[in-house]
């Protein structure tokens, strides 16, 4: 299964959009409520940092027997130093975006904690690749 | 405690109610931050916060909360309403502060997530 969303930066009222399509499609599929959890959080993350710090975007999802993977392509600023972002507490978020219950630089560091495999590519400039893998039956 | 004793306890106002109006909670968290309310693992779970806005009811969709208190006496909307609606989230309107909000719910019996 295949689905492509996409996401336009600073568009607060529907961000989360993305993260609630595939809930109800995991739902379905009757996933461990667990894992769904992880992953709809780590999405939603994924995608508010769309919406927060990028242009426009893409999110790619896709669902096999075993695992789903998204992966988030923005045109934006790009991450300088990813490792630096992924720290807790670390933002560049603006007061919108606090306003909107997010900037506190957690949701990187979420989203880690939330899949079982994490890859983010960036270039500054033009903009940013985050890839999520979860499985189904975690070991 | 569900949902009627829940409101009782805070005065407050039900604005909306999914099926689940007799369902019962054993824990809240309270926050302003949706980030912070996303590392939250503890399900049936109810959230007491004083952001207005959608972001609260998507935070709420995807941690499987099932019923936000809005405190500070804070217009919902009819946007939030609606999406409430779609996601089968209960809301509940405080007038009360968040601190006063959270002791009288601790008072009551709701537990801390940690
Ligand atoms: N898609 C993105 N494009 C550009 N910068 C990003 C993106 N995602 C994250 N960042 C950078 O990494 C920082 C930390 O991200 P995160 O942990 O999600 O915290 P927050 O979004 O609350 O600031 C952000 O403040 C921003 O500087
Ligand atoms: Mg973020």
């Amino acid at each position: 299964m295949h689905f492509r969303y996409k996401i336009e930066g600073g568009d607060f009222t529907n961000a989360g959009s993305t993260a609630s399509a595939v809930k109800k499609v995991l739902k379905q599929l009757n996933i461990d409520p667990v894992i769904i959890k992880r992953t709809v959080v780590g999405i939603y993350e994924a995608e508010v940092n769309i919406v927060a710090h990028a242009y426009n975007g893409v999110i790619d999802v896709d669902i096999d027997e075993n695992r789903i993977f998204a992966r988030f392509e923005d045109a934006g600023p790009g991450i300088p130093d990813i490792t630096k972002a992924m720290e807790e507490g670390y933002s560049t978020a603006s007061e919108i975006v606090r306003e909107m219950g997010f900037g506190a630089g957690m949701g990187l560091s979420n989203i880690k904690n939330n899949s079982d495999k994490l890859e983010i590519i960036s270039q500054v400039g033009k903009g940013t690749t985050v890839e999520i893998t979860n499985y189904f039956n975690s070991k | 405690m569900n949902l009627k004793d829940i409101s009782e306890a805070i005065q407050g106002d039900i604005l909306y109610t999914s099926k689940d109006l007799m369902k019962d909670y054993s824990y809240a968290f309270a926050s302003d931050l949706m980030s912070d309310v996303l590392t939250v693992k503890q399900s049936n779970m109810l959230l007491i916060t004083g952001l207005i806005n959608v972001q609260a009811i998507r935070t709420a969709e995807m941690s499987d909360i099932r019923c936000i208190i809005f405190v500070r006496n804070k217009k919902v909307s009819e946007g939030m309403i609606a999406l409430a609606q779609e996601t089968g989230i209960s809301l509940i309107h405080s007038s009360f502060t968040m601190f006063k909000t959270c002791g009288l719910l601790f008072t009551a019996g709701l537990k801390p997530v940690y």
